[in-house]
């Protein structure tokens, strides 16, 4: 999607882009890159408030009217449903401030590894070679269960309240720690609907990512339905969409 | 007790801010109507601090009309206008002075001035000489403390028309159980940190959405 330039340097959008001497604040640091934003770390207000820049920049190949409104239309609607999940005590990160001339929108930072991290470090032993390997992970399998059925309640109250992610992957989920709340992050793509369907394929997108990042982790996923099924009104109806989904695959309209 | 306060906020370090703090002010009026008259010696953002909730409320306003005016797009006269409007959720430009700006019942207010290039001689110095001799309240700080005295979280939820989780009636049985899976005792600690926090986490979300 992006044109095919070697560009590292990127251009900041206002007021991120002067930065004297003089300025406290931080200049952003790029931390990735997707085919439609880039996100920085920079900060809000004072030096010590850490937060996240996602950045739209606006795409040369575009018509510069449709360009404008794409930009604008897409950063409203993550800053809608941001502000929405907040309101209704969803976990995800708090809406600092939004330009949608300028193409940006600052996030709260959410500290913390994404569940892949923790999956990645729970599920490869650091030692294999040691004979208490196995009596070890016992405790940590309890944790592990518990990691699972706190995922699996925080997609249940997302859904509850009619919001989609829509790109639910172990990268964009982050325990604050292990034992702590799960933050949803990455809301580019999230809708808001209350159909069986689209909550089904919600999950059948994280089962998916779960399977793509270790092969244990399909096992433990269970867990999160089982959390997820019991947790609110809708959730029984979404698992058995899932059925379905699973045998289908995403794309219900067989269009494209 | 510092009288005025200046500080530059991150990402904008050309537009310094002067900001005073005073409680109990008597001359409420008086300030209000050299606003109306236009007397460009009261060029301040007068916001009453009951409806501020906390540092950070009050400072994300003026980042959202410092970077209006950066950008040319200024809804309203000037820059200190513009802050007082970007507190408010909505459009609507009288209704915000008359909500976040002076009444002549104010009691608390914030008064704020920007600095600009173009104007040099306005210093913490000149700013803070100007509200001291024209400001008849007590100084106070700026900090989440003193806003946590003056200001009226009630009021303020219902200018944002916020609901109180706590009081609202849960929809499902099972909605305590939603709370992220995490129960029990650990829950509990700094939950009003957190109460107040989110509250604010909210405020921010629908003044940066304000105008879409």
């Amino acid at each position: 999607m992006m044109p095919a330039q070697p560009s590292i340097q990127v251009s900041l959008p206002p007021p991120f882009n002067s930065h004297s001497v003089h300025d406290q604040s931080k200049t952003p640091t790029l931390l990735t890159q997707g085919a439609e934003a880039l996100v920085f770390r920079t900060t809000f207000l004072t030096p010590s408030t850490p937060c996240a820049l996602k950045y739209r920049p606006s795409k040369p190949y575009r018509h510069p009217i449709l360009d404008k409104g794409l930009t604008r239309q897409r950063i409203l609607a993550e800053a809608r449903v941001l502000v929405r999940c907040r309101k209704e005590g969803v976990r995800v990160p708090a809406v600092l401030a939004a330009d949608w001339e300028a193409g940006w929108l600052l996030l709260e930072w959410i500290p913390g590894w994404t569940i892949r991290r923790c999956l990645d470090a729970f599920l490869t032993p650091e030692d294999t070679e040691s004979p208490s390997h196995r009596n070890d992970d016992n405790p940590r399998a309890a944790e592990l269960k518990d990691l699972m059925r706190r995922i699996g309640l925080t997609v249940a109250h997302l859904h509850s309240i009619g919001v989609i992610h829509g790109d639910l992957t172990t990268n964009q989920q982050l325990p604050t720690s292990l034992a702590g709340t799960i933050t949803l992050i990455d809301f580019g793509l999230a809708v808001q609907t209350t159909q069986d369907e689209d909550k089904a394929v919600d999950l059948y997108v994280l089962e998916r990512a779960f399977a793509a990042t270790h092969p244990a982790a399909e096992e433990l996923f269970r867990g999160v339905l089982e959390a997820y099924g019991g947790a609110y009104n809708g959730g029984r109806q979404a698992l058995k969409r899932l059925e379905d989904v699973r045998l289908r695959g995403r794309k219900r309209s067989m269009i494209g | 007790m510092a009288a005025v306060q200046a500080l530059a906020l991150g990402h904008l370090p050309g537009n310094p801010l002067f900001v005073g703090t005073f409680r109990d002010v008597k001359n409420v009026s008086f300030l209000r109507s050299q606003l109306l008259t236009g007397n460009p010696d009261y060029e301040y953002a007068f916001i009453d601090a009951e409806v501020i909730l906390s540092t950070t409320h009050l400072l994300a306003a003026c980042f959202r009309a410092i970077n209006n005016l950066n950008a040319n797009r200024l809804k309203t006269r000037n820059v200190h206008s513009e802050i007082v409007f970007a507190l408010s959720p909505n459009n609507n430009i009288a209704e915000s002075f008359r909500r976040f700006g002076l009444v002549d019942d104010t009691k608390h207010i914030v008064a704020i001035k920007v600095g600009m290039s173009t104007t040099p001689d306005i210093t913490e110095e000149s700013v803070r000489r100007h509200l001291m001799a024209n400001v008849e309240g007590n100084a106070a700080a700026l900090a989440d403390a003193t806003f946590a005295e003056t200001g009226n979280v009630a009021r303020i939820r219902k200018l944002y028309k916020i609901q109180d989780q706590s009081s609202a009636q849960p929809k499902s049985q099972k909605q305590p159980k939603l709370a992220n899976g995490v129960t029990g005792p650990e829950s509990k600690a700094g939950e009003d940190f957190n109460k107040v926090n989110d509250l604010e986490s909210i405020i921010l979300g629908l003044m940066a959405l304000k105008g879409s």
